[in-house]
């Protein structure tokens, strides 16, 4: 079967904007989170955010796209730029029908489109933009990557809340596997307007802590919700063959991915989130043992945080594999967010480095995980799994390993070291 | 005409995918059978908005289905909650699975999926919550106060996959597949693709859409796609013809049942046709024109046509995107005829979008509910209010009226804003020997 790897990463996280500011920041623990300053958020019971600081839509994109882009498309086709030049892809590296676009969204351009609702019924339908009907709707960052980078292979756009990132990998691969050499790929969501913060707000979930040190603690005993972020990743996914080929580095094999729902709540049967992980492990001929980390999904809700820990420790054994939840730093990015775990774990594959979980002090009684906390750790790069749960019971699992690596049929000795990433603890 | 001819179909580790459930909700009917007796006698459904106060917006038509949620059976809880999109769809679903005959607790729910497209999503909830949490757009700083608890929900709208999930119990991969214009068509390609890669034997899937809205219908007014032909709402959306002068907004949904061969052979299930081929391209060119010559929605037809294993020539029928507008139909007609050469001549090509209005990212559900039916009834459905040939445009359009013919092989064709170009071939059932 064709061999999918990431060759590109462009990283916009509230913790840094671009791979290497992100990364150092996200070694180093650095927390983007803080008081929403975009709009006066003092009126409303959660007031705590991961907000991109820096981000000048004109430093990155000709001046005529920025009156018709939400800022979500902003951020994202910057960092469709860097993913792009870090995989060294420019427009004749492949025939232009040959490389795709599949991302993830969540809420659209709503930050526009609140801007526009406002027109519509303030001054009426003949003053709403005649960007409007392209800004605001899910496809817009597929549509828009797809224009300035001219790919013209297939192009998709899926919606599961924050398990579609994941998911949109998933379906890069499958096109690669159909035949695309390229797909441009990952998820961005901003939405860090009113109508989209009181949105989110009505799901329940969010903090409303005003401490950004205490307001995000998945698996602490004094989990209260999450914060959410901007931001998100876009990933470069290749065919290996023909990134070989090429020259280009890989950082690391999409190797398993598994999709699931659950709807047990109403009509009985299993957790989905394992199945998830148990299919993507399938997928990647992977046993448990293979896996060197996890990237939780790490909701802060206790009733998630306690169904996605009994799912590690069920899955691999009790503390029996670092996990980590860089999102701490960042916040939950909706589509965003698994991507930008997916670039995390990929990059931990690069540096032999797993970065930490933040501000989480004491782990909940009963979960039995080995949580990567405060410092980050060092390990002997072997698989890595990314997990994500979206709202309504999406879960999601994608499986990495080192791109010379193959799992399937027999895994090396290396790969079968249990303690392997504990060497240097 | 091409009927008898070896019949193709894409197997990918031997797995086909059939279609076995039709639902649809459809303007001028809910239901299939109301649908198809619509779309079949050439009736239009375009008629003035009555959703709401259109006297202020340029383009005052829709193609609106006229629903009661409570007589299509929909509890108090699911007319409270969900959005009208959602009801849609839930209606739909309930229709396709009693058509199908699919007895749910027979099924592994691991082994069953959803894949819903839509283009805009909730709007007509988000719109109608925003006006109260705003003031009437008056506070940008919106009150929280008012927040229904389904907010969510409208917020995210791959809650309409979820919502579909709960119903059938589906534990597969659910999602939402939102490209635009195309969603409807991605949507089932995407559980097209599902059921042959191994991972489900069932995908409920399909599309919905309810945009009719002010602020969707303000958008398309913006860009002047919609038709501003109020005087004449009945036949205010005439693709092909020359004096055509746009779409007409319409909604609904279509979720169909689509399984793998060899289980719905197993169940003894009836089988509409089968999805043979499936492919998505982008123009890459500009996220609402279109470049003329059509050169992506062609390479997205002969990909499908690859995946099918069918020449060109196999093809019986086309269901065009026909959005009547300019440059669309242009832009269409060029496609086709790269696509499938001189047989783009010998073929019809029909827009049911002429009497049931575009649906955005429901539309290309609901037109393979009808290539489905097509092949299954040997008729070809018309395009409605083409009276007026275009000299620019030279395929055969089927005018007016629906014609009986024998049909193998189908296509269906999408295209949209954001450059999204998609096309899907369906072929009749093998039959049990084969």
């Amino acid at each position: 079967m064709t061999t999918a790897v990431v060759t590109g990463i462009g990283i916009a996280a509230p913790n840094g904007l671009g791979t290497d500011n992100f990364w150092a920041a996200t070694l180093r623990g650095q927390s983007g989170i803080d008081t929403l300053r975009r709009f006066d958020v003092s009126g409303y019971p959660s007031r705590l955010g991961g907000e991109i600081d820096g981000f000048d839509p004109a430093d990155h994109l000709p001046g005529r796209l920025i009156p018709q882009t939400d800022r979500m498309t902003q951020i994202a086709l910057a960092a469709s730029d860097w993913a792009l030049a870090d995989a060294g892809v420019a427009a004749e590296t492949y025939d232009t029908t040959q490389m795709g676009v599949a991302t993830a969204g969540a809420s659209g351009g709503l930050e526009y489109g609140q801007r526009e609702l406002d027109t519509l019924w303030t001054a009426g339908p003949q003053h709403v933009s005649v960007y409007m009907s392209f800004a605001w709707f899910y496809a817009v960052n597929t549509g828009q990557i797809s224009i300035r980078h001219g790919l013209r292979g297939p192009a998709g756009v899926v919606v599961s809340d924050q398990a579609g990132g994941l998911d949109a990998v998933g379906q890069a691969r499958r096109n690669i596997r159909k035949g695309a050499r390229l797909i441009v790929s990952g998820g961005m969501d901003s939405s860090f307007c009113p109508y989209g913060w009181v949105s989110r707000i009505s799901a329940g979930t969010l903090s409303r802590s005003d401490d950004p040190s205490s307001a995000y603690l998945p698996f602490d005993v004094r989990a209260q919700g999450h914060v959410p972020g901007e931001g998100g990743a876009i990933l470069v996914v290749e065919d290996a063959q023909a990134a070989r080929a090429r020259g280009a580095r890989a950082y690391g094999e999409v190797a398993g991915y598994g999709a699931t729902f659950d709807a047990a709540a109403r009509h009985g049967g299993g957790r989905g989130l394992r199945r998830a992980v148990e299919a993507a492990l399938a997928d990647a001929g992977a046993a448990a043992a293979d896996i060197g980390v996890v990237f939780a999904d790490g909701s802060g809700t206790p009733e998630d945080d306690r169904a996605e820990a009994e799912t590690i420790t069920a899955v691999f054994g009790p503390g029996a594999v670092p996990v980590t939840v860089p999102k701490t730093m960042t916040g939950r990015m909706n589509s965003g967010g698994a991507p930008t775990d997916l670039a995390c774990a990929l990059l931990a594959l690069r540096d032999g480095i797993v970065p930490p979980t933040i501000n989480v002090r004491t782990i909940a009684p009963g979960y039995d995980i080995d949580l990567v906390i405060g410092q980050p750790r060092p390990w002997r790069p072997g698989a890595a799994l990314v997990m994500s749960r979206g709202k309504g019971g999406f879960n999601s699992a994608i499986v990495l390993c080192p791109a010379a690596q193959v799992l399937s049929g027999a895994p090396t000795d290396e790969i079968r070291d249990p303690h392997r990433t504990r060497l240097e603890e | 005409m091409h009927s008898i001819r070896s019949r193709g179909g894409a197997a990918v580790n031997g797995r086909r995918a059939v279609i076995t459930g039709l639902g649809v909700v459809a303007p001028g009917g809910v239901g299939t059978k109301a649908f198809w007796q619509a779309i079949t006698s050439g009736r239009t459904a375009t008629r003035l908005i009555t959703a709401f106060d259109a006297a202020a917006f340029r383009s005052r038509i829709a193609a609106e289905v006229d629903f009661d949620p409570a007589a299509a059976e929909l509890s108090h809880r699911e007319i409270r909650r969900l959005d009208r999109a959602a009801q849609f769809a839930l209606v739909a679903t309930r229709e396709t699975l009693s058509d199908s005959g699919l007895e749910l607790s027979r099924l592994d729910p691991a082994r069953v999926g959803v894949s819903i497209g839509t283009a805009v999503g909730c709007t007509c909830k988000l719109e109608a919550e925003y006006l109260v949490l705003s003031d009437t757009g008056r506070e940008w700083l919106v009150d929280h106060s008012y927040t229904s608890p389904h907010l969510h929900d409208y917020y995210m709208p791959g809650s309409m996959a979820a919502e579909i999930a709960w119903e059938v119990n589906a534990q597969g991969p659910v999602t939402a597949v939102s490209a635009g214009c195309t969603s409807g068509l991605d949507a089932l390609g995407h559980a097209v693709d599902l059921i042959r890669e191994g991972t489900v034997d069932v995908m409920v899937a399909g599309g919905t859409e309810a945009p009719i809205s002010p602020i969707t219908v303000a958008c398309f007014d913006a860009i002047k796609a919609t038709s501003p032909s109020t005087d004449d709402a009945a036949h205010a959306m005439r693709p092909f013809d020359r004096t055509r002068t746009g779409f007409v907004l319409g909604e609904g949904a279509a979720v169909l049942l689509v399984e793998a061969e060899e289980h719905a052979r197993a169940r003894d299930a009836r089988i509409y046709a089968e999805i043979t081929g499936f492919a998505s391209r982008s123009n890459a060119y500009h996220m609402t024109g279109l470049r003329p010559d059509g050169t992506e929605l062609a390479a997205a037809v002969t990909a499908a046509l690859d995946e099918s294993k069918l020449p060109p020539d196999a093809i019986d029928y086309v269901n065009a995107h026909g959005t009547a507008t300019k440059q669309n139909d242009r832009h269409e007609t060029a496609a086709l005829k790269k696509a499938l050469g001189e047989h783009a001549y010998r073929i019809p090509v029909s827009s049911i979008k002429s009497m049931i209005g575009h649906s955005l990212g429901a539309i290309g559900s609901i037109e393979i509910a009808a290539c489905a039916l097509a092949i299954d009834q040997g008729i070809v459905p018309p395009t409605a209010n083409l009276t007026e040939p275009d000299p620019e445009l030279d395929l055969d359009y089927v005018p007016l009226e629906a014609r009986e013919q024998h049909l193998g092989a189908v296509l269906s064709v999408g295209s949209g804003f954001g450059g999204f170009q998609s096309a899907m071939v369906l072929a009749r059932p093998r039959s049990r020997a084969a």
